[in-house]
């Protein structure tokens, strides 16, 4: 049996973080039954390199497109990727009466990052085969063939769930918190991973053993009525959810006018500014820039936060730092027993001697 | 335009979240009840487009009989008229509360022109049921919208321009009306009820079903708190004063390279 992983793309090369987090609870749950782990993205064979995929622990992989199939489109991923679990050379289901994906019982689960993207697709995969989904997922086992051992995050994280998923097909969507960066390697020693050169041949990644194969889906009718049309003009380079360096500004910095200085020091290190939901309801700052529970959800190496008292629908937007650091007038608000690291002050003080320190130490 | 709203009933989290002794359920005996953000937004965004192109707004929830309270708040922001699918208050899954909406929405003839939702349910953040109730309907669906734009033919809606940003580039989804939308908070800012809004939630009457169901395959073993809460973050200092060990735990961290 195998689990099978979505993995999204990157512009640049290779799976985007959410999805090589969700690789590593796929790699968890195919490790707790013995089974194969593979990977699928949609796109060409190349935009995912053997070695990245054999560092991850992926033994097979495809890559799915066709010529109708260019751009996001959520019920034809769906679509294929329910072909792909049926029968990965010609997409038929072997016995459609036999079960949700024909009864061809290669695939044990299929897995995505819980993204807008993988939550979609695999929301349209349970609706397409009848399949229960179980979304936000921190870990999984197989406890018995059909039956999953499932952690999920409630209320965004603010709450976990034990549960137990009964399906031939476990759908499962990765929380984007669920494990730290530096878990996601197969074999976790980050200098043995060697990227595969340019132009290495699909399917031949020098030592790493998987095959990229490529799959051509078949849709049906209406697969494609709902399309993403991408509005160049409208990228706004680092995103949030993928940000290193994310430094945070709530009530404390007062207004508008006050977020300059945290700009200032995103820029310097290499982050960009992230909110309260107190700051995006006042209009200081678009929504899109809202950390938290009906904001985004962020991973980043560091997060500042900055005159945020630290809600609980808060924190559960950025638990998943590896490191917070807090800087609020208050000792005694909630964010100072939620961060790794405090300072005690004014951050219209703080920040500007933060920024000119910085400044200082670079040529 | 006919629209409805689907909308759920949910804890109203305040400073700390706490789960019964049996660990089966969120603790609200100190706490209220609401919907979430997401469909708030959803309600304004439907009281809006009703503004503005005519027809009237329909709420929807599948829950207890508590439930219709959240319901009459909701006809005080504007929508005219409530369904309540009356539950025990069992938890449902996912599977059989799309079966029950899609089957109330209108079964095979969907009379709405369209049918919107929150991206998630705030407790149980399912991710799937407006999906769900499209397939169940055959319309086209699109999640995490941000932003809505009717576009009419004469004087009929037409077709909707849906987008929403995504990982910095913003995605425009093209959907022939009758649709199903979820949308997400930011798309719009809630107006408060009003005054004569909420006499008029008071008297509306709701129509109540009771639908049957079935548990779907994900079952709910225990719900527990996250670990790591009350931790004690190290005090770098005070003011200024913390600055020079400020700049070397950012160095530390590989921040200033
Ligand atoms: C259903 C629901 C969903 C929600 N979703 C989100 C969400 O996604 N994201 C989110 O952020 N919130 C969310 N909230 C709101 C959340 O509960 C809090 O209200 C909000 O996070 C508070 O924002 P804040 O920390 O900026 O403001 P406050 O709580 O007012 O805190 C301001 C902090 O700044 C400090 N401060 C003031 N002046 C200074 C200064 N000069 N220098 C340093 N520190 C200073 C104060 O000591 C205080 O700790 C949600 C709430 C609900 C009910
Ligand atoms: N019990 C319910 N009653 C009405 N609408 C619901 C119910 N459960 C879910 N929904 C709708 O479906 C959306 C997504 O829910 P879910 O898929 O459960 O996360 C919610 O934001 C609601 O709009």
């Amino acid at each position: 049996m195998t689990v099978l992983c979505l993995i999204e793309t990157d512009a640049g090369g290779g799976g985007v973080d959410a999805s090589m987090r969700a690789l590593a609870v796929a790699r968890g749950l195919a490790g707790s039954a013995d089974e194969e782990l593979a990977a699928a993205w949609f796109g060409p064979a190349e935009a995912v390199s053997p070695g990245e995929l054999a560092a991850a622990g992926v033994g097979r992989a495809w890559a799915i497109g066709s010529a109708e199939l260019s751009g996001y489109a959520p019920l034809a991923w769906a679509r294929a990727l329910a072909g792909l679990a049926a029968d990965p050379v010609t997409g038929s289901a072997a016995d459609p009466a036999a079960g949700p994906l024909g009864g061809s019982g290669w695939i044990s689960a299929i897995v995505a990052a819980a993204t807008d993207h993988g939550n979609e697709v695999l929301a349209h995969l349970g609706a397409i085969t009848g399949l229960p989904m179980a979304a936000n997922c921190v870990s999984a086992a197989r406890i018995a063939p059909g039956k999953c051992r499932l952690v999920r995050q409630r209320w965004a994280g603010s709450l976990i769930e034990d549960a137990v998923l009964a399906a031939p097909v476990a759908l499962l969507t990765v929380a984007a918190d669920a494990v730290p960066a530096d878990a996601v390697l197969a074999d976790a020693v980050l200098a043995e991973v060697r990227p595969a050169a340019a132009g290495e041949p699909a399917g031949g990644g020098g030592d790493a053993e998987v095959s990229v194969e490529v799959y051509q889906p078949e849709l049906a009718d209406g697969d494609l009525t709902v399309l993403a049309a991408e509005s160049a003009d409208r990228r706004s380079g680092v995103s949030l959810a993928s940000a290193r360096v994310v430094v945070g500004g709530g009530r404390g910095v007062g207004g508008p006018d006050g977020f300059a200085v945290l700009e200032e020091l995103a820029g310097l290190l290499g982050g960009v500014v992230g909110v309260s939901r107190v700051v995006t309801s006042e209009g200081w700052r678009p929504h899109r820039q809202q950390v938290g529970q009906t904001g985004t959800k962020i991973t980043p190496e560091l997060y500042l936060a900055c005159g945020i008292s630290g809600a609980i629908q808060h924190m559960a937007g950025c638990q998943g730092a590896k490191t917070i650091v807090a800087i609020n007038t208050d000792s005694g608000a909630p964010i100072v027993t939620k961060a790794d690291y405090a300072v005690i002050g004014d951050l219209h003080e703080v920040l500007p001697a933060l920024v000119e320190a910085i400044k200082a130490r670079r040529p | 335009m006919e629209i409805c709203v689907c909308v759920k009933r949910v804890p109203m989290v305040g400073g700390a979240i706490m789960v019964t002794p049996d660990g089966l359920e969120v603790d609200t005996t100190m706490s209220g009840f609401t919907v979430s953000p997401h469909e708030e937004c959803a309600v304004e965004e439907a009281v809006q487009v009703a503004e503005r192109l005519g027809g009237s707004v329909t709420v929807l929830t599948l829950g207890p009989p508590e439930a219709a309270g959240q319901l009459r708040d909701m006809l005080a922001l504007g929508a005219s008229r409530g369904i309540l699918l009356q539950t025990d208050g069992a938890e449902w899954g996912p599977m059989a509360t799309a079966d029950a909406i899609a089957e109330a929405v209108g079964g095979g003839s969907v009379t709405y022109d369209l049918l919107l939702f929150g991206n998630e349910a705030a407790d149980t953040g399912g991710y799937q049921v407006p999906v769900r109730v499209a397939h169940l309907l055959g319309l086209p669906c699109v999640t995490g919208i941000k932003g809505l734009e009717v576009v009419p033919a004469g004087d009929r809606p037409e077709r909707i321009l849906a987008s929403r940003e995504y990982r910095g580039t913003e995605e425009v989804f093209d959907l022939p009306l009758p649709a199903v939308v979820s949308v997400k908070e930011g798309i719009n800012l809630p107006r408060y009820p009003s005054l004569p809004g909420r006499l008029r939630a008071k008297r509306a009457t709701i129509e109540t079903i009771e639908p049957s169901w079935e548990p779907d395959g994900l079952r709910k073993e225990r719900l527990r708190v996250p670990a790591g809460a009350g931790k004690k973050a190290q005090v770098l200092g005070a003011g200024t004063e913390a600055v020079p060990a400020l700049v070397s735990l950012l160095d530390e961290l590989g921040m200033l390279s």
